[in-house]
Parts: C-alpha cells; sequence; structure tokens
C-alpha cells in the first residue's frame, strides 16, 4: 500500500515535514519512489505568480533540446532552481543530470489569449515536452503551471528528499502533497508516481482503480487535452477531479457524487435527487471502483480527502487552525502536528469528502447525503 | 420386412435415425402412456410375432418342438415424417422407465431426407453446436496485492445497467439547466428475458414469465425487463402498471400494433422501451414465422389476423426502403408516440454490417441503444439452413461495436444489448459477465429461460426443437390447452426468480475478485483472458495459457 501525506498551511512550511511524515509510516511502503507536490510557493518563486514554472528532470542534451524548443515558442526563462544532489544517490534511485525547476516567461501573443486557451497551451506544451522525452529518454517533465512545483524520484522518500536537498527554503510551500510508493501493478515509472497533476489539478491515490481500464478509454477520447499517457490506474482520478471542475463546471463537493455515486434507495431521499440523478447515469463512466483514498488539491489551493464507496483504505485528518495535514495514518499527523487536538481527528467514511480550504480555519464535512450547494 | 416389399429411398432403417428408442420387453407393462405422450407419433403399438421353442422334460422320448405366438409393445416407426426427436417424454411418463431414447453414435442418414414434398426442415430452438467462445473465457483479473478481496455475500453491489442514450455529462448537464428534453433513460437489471412473442409461446409460459418478472421488481427489487417479441401484448397487460416491466416489440409484421395503439390512451404505465426488430440471430434477413399450427382464435384476436394461418412478417419493414431510413423514420415515430419518454432502439441480428449500423444510431438523437443478436440465438421457427449456417458469433460483433463506440468517445452513451448463446451451455452467469466485459451494456437471454424456468428439453445436440409445430411436449411453445396446460405458471414464476436470484449471486462470485461492485463493469476487457492467440487478438483480451 502507498502512504500519502499532504498539508495545507496559512505559513509556509518545508516539504521534508511532509517527508518525514511519510516515514513515520515506512511500514506501510516499500520506499519505492517519493512525489512531491507544491503550491501557494514562497521565497524566490513568489516573486514570479502567474508565470508557469517547468519541473522535470533532464539530460544535458535533453535539457538544451528543451531551451531549443521553449526558445522557439517565445518562452523566455526567467528564475531557474536545480536541485544539488549531496553525496551518493541512495540505494535504488539512478544519478540524473538535472533536476529543473525554471519559471518561463511567456511571449505577448500569449498573455492576450483567454485563459482557458492559455490552459490548454501550457497544458500542450508540457505534453510536447513529455512527447520528446520519451522518443530520446532524455527528459521527463512533470508539471508546467503557475505558482506549481512538482519533484518525483525513485528511492526511500527520506533518503531521497535528503539526497536532493529538499529543506531549503525555496521549496517550502503553503500545500503540499507527498506519495510514498508501494511498487505494485505498474513497473517503476516516472510518470506512474503520484501526485499527478493537470492544470491546476492534483491527486494522489492509495489504493487501486479496478475500474481502471473502461475509465481511461472514456477519458482518453473525450477529446480533453492532457488525458492520456496513462501509466497508473490512480492518473484517472486526477483527470476526473479535472473533468468535474472544468468541463462540467461543478464543484469539489460533486466530485464524490461522480467516482462513487449514492445508491438508488439513498437518492431517493436525497434533496437534490434529480440533478444526481441525472449526474450518476451522465457520468456512470467514471464511476471508480476497488480500494482507494484520494488526496488532492484544487485550482483555488482547496485541499480534500475521498474514500472508495467501501472505505476500504485508512486515512484521516486533523490539525489546527492555520495548519491541516491529511494523511493515511494517524502517527504522520502526529510528526507533523503534533500540537493539534486529537479528539477532533477526522476520518472520512465511504460518504464523506474533507475539504480545508487555503485559509486553513476548519475541516468541513461534505457528506453525500447532504444538499448540494446551489447549481447555477 | 417382407422380402418383396418394396424399399424407396427415403426408407430408413432405425439404425439411419438419430434417435433410437430402447425399449424393454420385461419390464413394459403396455400401459400405452409413452405413445400417447409422444408429441410426433414416433412410436405406437407393435404387435412382434415370436418363436417359441417347447422343451419336453428331460429324460423323455419327446423332441423338442416350436411353435410361434405374438406379443405386443412398443416399435419406434422409421418414415422420416415421424422420426423420434429425442424428447424423451415417453421416457418421463413410463412408470418402469421401459423405453429410452438414445442419441445415435454414428452420423444418421434421416438429414438427407428431411424435404419432402420439397419442403426443407423447419423448426425451432438453436443452431446444434455446442462450442461457445464465452465459455472459454476466463477472468484472471484477481486483485492480489493492494485489495482486501471483497464479499460477494456481505458487500454491496451495484448491479444495475442503463437502457437508453446517456448525454455526454457536460451535455446532460446543459440540458438539466436548461429544463431542455433529455433522452429517457431506464435503470434496469442487465440480464433481460428477450423477446419471445405471446403466439411463440403458450399462454401459460407468457403469463409464468411475466409474474416472475413482477415478483422479481415488486418483491424482491430487481428491475428486470421482458421484451414482448413480435406478437403484440395481451390488453389486460398492456392497461396495467406492470407494463413497465415489458420492453414492446415492433417488426416487420407490426402484429398486435393495432391493439396496442388503441390502448395507447388508457395505459397507465408507459413501457420499458420499444424495441424494434430488424433481424435476429438465429434466422438474419429472414422475417418472424409463425406457423399455422399455432395461429388459434386467442393469437389471432391479439395479433388481428384471422386464425388458422401462417404468419411470417417479412424480412424486411416494407414501407422504408433503407435501414438508415426505416430505422430513423421508426425510432422517431415510436418515439412521438409516447412523447420521447420512451427508449426506442433497434435490434438487427449480428453481421458484419453491424458496425455500419451502429455508425448511424450514433447520430441519431432518439436511438436509445442497439441490440445485437448472435448466431447462436434461438427462434420458435426457422429453416434449418437459416439457424445453421447463416449469421454472426456475438462475441466479435459485440466487441467491435464496443471498440468502435470507444473511438468516437461515446462508450455506454449507445448502450449495446447482447444476445444469442449466453447460457447455452448452463453458463449463464460467466457467459453474461464475459459479454459485459467485452462491452455489452445488457445481455438477452431467451432459450435458457425456457429450459431454466420451464424446463425446455431442447439441447445444442438437436433434441426436440419442434417448437414451431404447437406440438411442444412441456406446453412452453404450443398454442394447443391438452399440452400448455402441462405447465403452471406459478411454478415458471418461481423458477424465473430462482434462475435471477442464483444468476446475482454468481455475477457476484466473479466481480468481487475482480474488485469490482460500486459499477457493473462494462468494457473491464483487461479483466477477460483465454487460451486461444487468435481469439485474444480479434477480441483484443489477455492470451494466457
Ligand atoms: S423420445 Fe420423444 S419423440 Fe421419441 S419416442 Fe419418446 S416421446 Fe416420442
Ligand atoms: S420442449 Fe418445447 S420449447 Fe423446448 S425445444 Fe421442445 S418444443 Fe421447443
Amino acid at each position: 500500500m502507498c502512504r500519502l501525506f499532504s498539508l495545507t498551511s496559512t505559513s509556509c512550511i518545508s516539504p521534508m515535514k511532509a517527508i518525514e511524515a511519510l516515514d513515520m509510516m515506512k511500514e506501510g511502503h516499500d520506499g519505492s519512489g517519493v512525489g512531491l507536490f507544491l503550491s501557494s510557493l514562497e521565497g524566490p518563486f513568489s516573486r514570479y505568480k502567474g508565470l508557469p514554472i517547468l519541473s522535470g528532470i533532464f539530460t544535458r542534451d535533453g535539457f538544451k533540446r528543451m531551451e531549443e524548443y521553449m526558445a522557439e515558442l517565445g518562452f523566455t526563462p526567467r528564475f531557474q532552481l536545480t536541485l544539488d544532489t549531496t553525496g551518493n544517490p541512495p540505494p535504488g534511485t539512478p544519478r540524473r543530470e538535472i533536476y529543473l525547476i525554471q519559471v518561463f516567461d511567456p511571449p505577448e501573443d500569449f498573455k492576450s489569449l483567454e485563459q482557458v486557451l492559455q490552459e490548454r497551451k501550457l497544458t500542450g506544451i508540457r505534453l510536447h515536452l513529455r512527447h520528446m522525452g520519451q522518443e530520446k529518454e532524455d527528459m521527463v517533465v512533470f508539471s508546467f503551471w503557475p505558482d506549481v512545483i512538482t519533484i518525483k524520484e525513485v528511492g526511500d522518500p527520506l533518503e531521497t528528499g535528503q539526497y536532493l536537498g529538499l529543506d531549503r527554503e525555496e521549496l517550502c510551500a503553503r500545500q503540499i502533497l507527498a506519495q510514498g510508493r508501494q511498487n505494485t501493478n505498474y513497473g517503476i515509472n516516472l510518470y506512474a508516481c503520484h501526485p499527478f497533476f493537470i492544470q491546476g489539478v492534483s491527486s494522489m491515490t492509495n489504493g487501486e482503480n479496478t475500474a481502471f481500464v473502461p475509465i481511461k478509454e472514456y477519458l482518453s477520447t473525450q477529446g480533453v487535452v492532457g488525458y492520456e499517457g496513462y501509466q497508473s490506474d490512480s492518473e484517472v482520478f486526477t483527470h476526473i477531479l479535472h473533468f468535474t471542475l472544468k468541463e462540467m463546471g461543478l464543484g469539489i463537493e460533486a466530485y464524490k457524487h461522480i467516482i462513487t455515486p449514492l445508491q438508488d434507495s439513498d437518492l431517493e431521499a436525497h434533496p437534490d435527487r434529480e440533478f444526481l440523478q441525472r449526474l450518476k447515469q451522465a457520468c456512470r463512466r467514471l464511476i471508480i471502483d476497488g480500494p482507494n483514498c484520494v488526496i488532492g488539491c484544487l485550482p483555488d489551493k482547496t485541499m480534500f480527502m475521498v474514500q472508495d464507496r467501501k472505505k476500504l483504505r485508512p486515512g484521516i485528518v486533523g490539525g489546527r487552525p492555520g495548519l491541516y495535514a491529511f494523511s493515511s495514518e494517524a502517527c504522520g499527523l502526529d510528526a507533523v502536528i503534533p500540537d493539534r487536538d486529537k479528539s477532533l481527528d477526522f476520518q472520512p467514511m465511504h460518504l464523506d469528502t474533507a475539504i480545508v480550504s487555503p485559509e486553513c480555519k476548519e475541516v468541513r464535512i461534505c457528506r453525500q447525503t447532504q444538499p448540494l450547494p446551489l447549481q447555477h | 420386412m417382407p422380402t418383396d416389399a418394396a424399399i424407396t429411398p427415403s426408407t430408413l432403417s432405425q439404425r439411419d435415425l438419430p434417435w433410437q428408442i430402447h425399449w424393454d420387453v420385461k419390464t413394459c407393462t403396455l400401459c400405452g402412456r409413452c405413445t400417447a405422450v409422444c408429441p410426433v407419433n414416433a412410436i405406437e403399438l407393435g404387435t412382434f410375432r415370436k418363436r417359441n421353442i417347447v422343451v419336453p422334460f428331460v429324460g423323455g422320448r419327446e423332441k423338442p418342438t416350436s411353435n410361434f405366438g405374438v406379443y405386443h409393445g412398443i416399435r419406434q416407426r422409421t418414415d422420416p415424417g415421424y422420426a423420434c426427436i429425442g424428447c424423451s417424454m415417453c421416457n418421463l411418463v413410463c412408470p418402469n422407465n421401459s423405453i429410452a431414447a438414445i442419441k445415435s453414435e454414428s452420423m444418421d442418414m434421416l438429414r438427407f431426407h428431411r424435404d419432402r414434398g420439397g419442403q426443407p426442415r423447419t423448426r425451432g430452438g438453436r443452431r446444434n453446436r455446442g462450442d461457445s467462445v464465452l465459455d472459454q473465457m476466463k477472468f484472471m483479473r484477481i486483485s492480489m496485492l493492494t485489495d482486501p478481496a471483497l464479499d460477494a455475500g456481505r458487500h454491496e453491489f451495484e448491479l444495475r445497467t442503463l437502457l437508453g442514450r446517456v448525454l455526454p455529462p457536460a451535455k446532460a448537464l446543459a440540458s438539466w439547466k436548461a429544463n431542455g428534453w433529455t433522452p429517457p433513460v431506464r435503470e434496469i437489471h442487465p440480464l433481460m428475458i428477450g423477446s419471445m412473442s405471446f403466439g411463440a409461446l403458450s399462454p401459460n409460459m407468457w403469463e409464468g414469465l411475466q409474474m416472475g418478472v413482477a415478483y422479481l421488481n415488486e418483491e424482491l427489487g430487481m428491475p428486470v425487463r421482458i421484451c414482448t417479441g413480435e406478437g403484440g401484448c395481451p390488453p389486460r397487460l398492456l392497461r396495467s402498471r406492470f407494463l413497465k416491466y415489458v420492453i414492446l416489440q415492433i417488426a416487420s409484421g407490426y402484429f398486435g400494433w393495432d391493439e396496442i395503439i388503441h390502448a395507447l390512451p388508457e395505459m397507465k404505465e408507459d413501457p420499458c422501451a420499444v424495441e424494434i426488430k430488424y433481424g435476429q440471430g438465429a434466422k438474419p434477413g429472414d422475417g418472424g414465422l409463425l406457423q399455422w399450427h399455432k395461429v388459434n382464435k386467442l393469437i389471432a384476436a391479439i395479433r388481428g389476423v384471422p386464425p388458422g394461418v401462417s404468419l411470417p412478417s417479412p424480412p424486411t419493414h416494407q414501407t422504408k426502403y433503407s435501414i438508415e431510413e426505416a430505422v430513423a423514420k421508426m425510432i422517431q415515430s415510436m418515439s412521438m408516440a409516447w412523447g420521447f419518454r420512451v427508449p426506442v432502439y433497434p435490434k438487427i441480428s449480428a453481421s458484419s454490417t453491424s458496425l455500419a449500423v451502429l455508425n448511424n444510431l450514433t447520430r441519431n438523437p432518439y436511438a436509445s441503444g442497439l441490440a445485437i443478436d448472435g448466431e447462436d440465438g434461438g427462434t420458435g421457427a426457422a429453416y434449418n439452413v437459416s439457424m445453421d449456417h447463416m449469421g454472426h458469433p456475438i462475441a466479435s460483433n459485440l466487441r467491435d461495436c464496443y471498440l468502435n463506440l470507444v473511438k468516437l468517445g461515446q462508450q455506454n452513451e449507445l448502450p449495446l444489448i447482447a444476445g444469442g448463446g449466453a447460457g447455452k451451455n448452463g453458463n449463464l452467469a460467466a457467459n453474461a459477465a464475459a459479454l459485459i466485459m467485452l462491452g455489452a451494456s445488457v445481455v438477452q437471454i431467451g432459450k435458457y429461460i425456457m429450459q431454466a424456468g420451464a424446463g425446455c428439453l431442447g439441447t445444442e445436440g438437436d433434441r426436440c426443437n419442434i417448437c414451431n409445430i404447437g406440438r411442444c411436449p412441456k406446453g412452453i411453445t404450443s398454442q394447443d390447452p391438452r399440452l400448455y396446460r402441462r405447465l403452471d405458471p406459478e411454478k415458471v414464476a418461481e423458477r424465473v426468480v430462482d434462475v435471477y436470484v442464483g444468476f446475482d449471486t454468481e455475477i457476484r462470485k466473479i466481480l468481487a475478485p475482480l474488485g469490482r461492485s460500486t459499477s457493473l463493469p462494462i468494457g473491464m476487457s483487461d479483466a477477460l483472458g483465454i487460451a486461444d492467440k487468435a481469439v485474444a487478438d480479434r477480441l483484443a483480451i489477455k492470451y494466457a495459457v
């Protein structure tokens, strides 16, 4: 089983904190990989709010090819951060040439585009780079988006974090998702590492989506840029979330109604039954299955956790105003927020979506049987 | 046979027949039940000559003598017109187990003589081939690593499917917001009782099926649906609340539609759906056929025809000149008849042209699905040659259609309803699950429910299969009250319920290890494997030996 830990805070926090929490839950993962999603960045990156940041791993040749391609598109490199490794890589971690985090300034014609088109363009560039990299095996690109950094590497999370020197001020963030990987169905491929990202939407999962193939087949034929190249059965969770928010214009409260809709008897009694019945039918192809705990972060930096229909995976959320964390196990919470009121810890059940907005005031529980916020 | 008797080309011996009657002189009491029950008069009372040897007491002077006597017993007729069909009703009624029909182990000669008067063989039943690709499929994607296995008995399973056109999510929401029309969709059980007409089936059989379906719905909460076939629907059912469990079929003969149209203003409920039949798997390219034997007064009244005449429906819907037009117009008019509240979908025979029909339907906003009937489908009456040699297997046809929808990004938007051979060897749940994972939203059954629900004797080994002539020994496909009173509708209903409840348990036993319980695993082809490379490649599933 993988282990998940995420935190959302009003002040910025080092990603190593989240990795330490993963380390506490070490029994639950085999340390075959670590993935990080960082947002609401402080430090130097905050000076480039609004400009897309490219995160990835490059060989020197790959880096050069990327630079050339970006130049061709008229994207000017701005602030750049490369992770400096210390000592030998931990067992299982390959030696890489460049871990890159680079801000780009888009050309003028880009800035005049509508927001949807800008978003599509950024996704298109990321995919193009990914394809270029897959062709020559000289680059792996995780995200290209304003105020988002994604870092992924194979190896033990704690050792890899130290090796990559992640405890640095530039990487401090207010929203952090971290996953300690248990290698299961698919080979170790960096694109198979959580958290997955598309257009400001990120999520990671502990579990197995047994409905992966039909969902993948459906998503990848909907003509949405970015629904492709699936390397993990959990990647579709991110895309369904993206589909919910961007293609259907619904809120996070609707997400659970799409991936694990209510059964008819519950629907009958629901104040929004007509809407939900429609939703259930129209989105039946997006219903997930199997044991899954999903933690994710929305474009507005709201963080959430949902469980599968039967609540077959562990998951807990807790904290104090200003700092909340979502974790696979309580020991992860203890490691990072020992001074919280534990009696307020909450384990979302099969109907719940636990939501913490970026102000980090409280954990809001949205139960599927409750009325939905007004649909417009 | 006397030496000078005429031997005609069609003179056959018992050995030349496919079924041979073994009769035991020692135990037979000559009660006559077998000859009375035989639906085809294949056996008759025989008078046999016998030579008796009289042996005098030992040690005496007299020599043994012989005389001739007679005894009575059962004789199998060898006239091709009266050949035994192997139904074994004689065995069923024999109090002493003195008679049995045994299938000949060598090829019969009868098959060369079944066209007396230039009339080739017609029959009911099935294709008479036991092989089944569906039976060979295995469900292999068992979650052994990350899953706590689901518990088939304890966990909640959502096994419903959708019948009707499902709009793409964004469109569905937009139409909801605008309060616009959305195509009607029914949430139903994935195993549907396919079209078998009132007329093809006896009134008792029909009633039994309907009662079973009503019980499943109203008492067990299982939304099982049944299709009428082309033969109309009894007037009381049309005006009852049970109509919502029924799919009305319209076909090229429009039989029974007078009655249906007249009942429209009095209907309390909409029917579940309307099925427009363009073809069926057992006899593709052939219309329906109800032979005159079965057209009694009741049938004639419901269908709006004179009694005692054969009722062939033409192969094509005569008023239309192309399938595109037919489909478009018929779907539209049927939808209109019920105010666009009832899903309307066509049923076709599986064929290499299925894809073209499907592509047409994807562009028709009123089309609610596509039913495809494979070559293993059954029928009440058809020419033997159509049944045995015409048609397309369901597996690859269904798979092609599903993958085509995937290509268009419309999978399950237009549900595929697959039929023809599910459970032909008794493995209903496994076959249905395989079809669903290949891409079917709904699976239709016919023969299976006759066998399991009413004790139909037909097999893929050409047993019985005389459904066409109204002599069904079980009273399933007969319109003769002396025959159909053998069938108790209540008992049929009970069996239908047993079949469905048992099916649900078995389906869970398949889905639980695959880690699927939240939705029906339509198109979950990664779960399927087969030990035949060519089939695996053709169906895009796993090859495993
Ligand atoms: S098996 Fe059927 S057809 Fe044959 S003799 Fe017996 S009752 Fe007649
Ligand atoms: S038992 Fe009746 S329905 Fe079954 S094959 Fe024989 S005639 Fe047909």
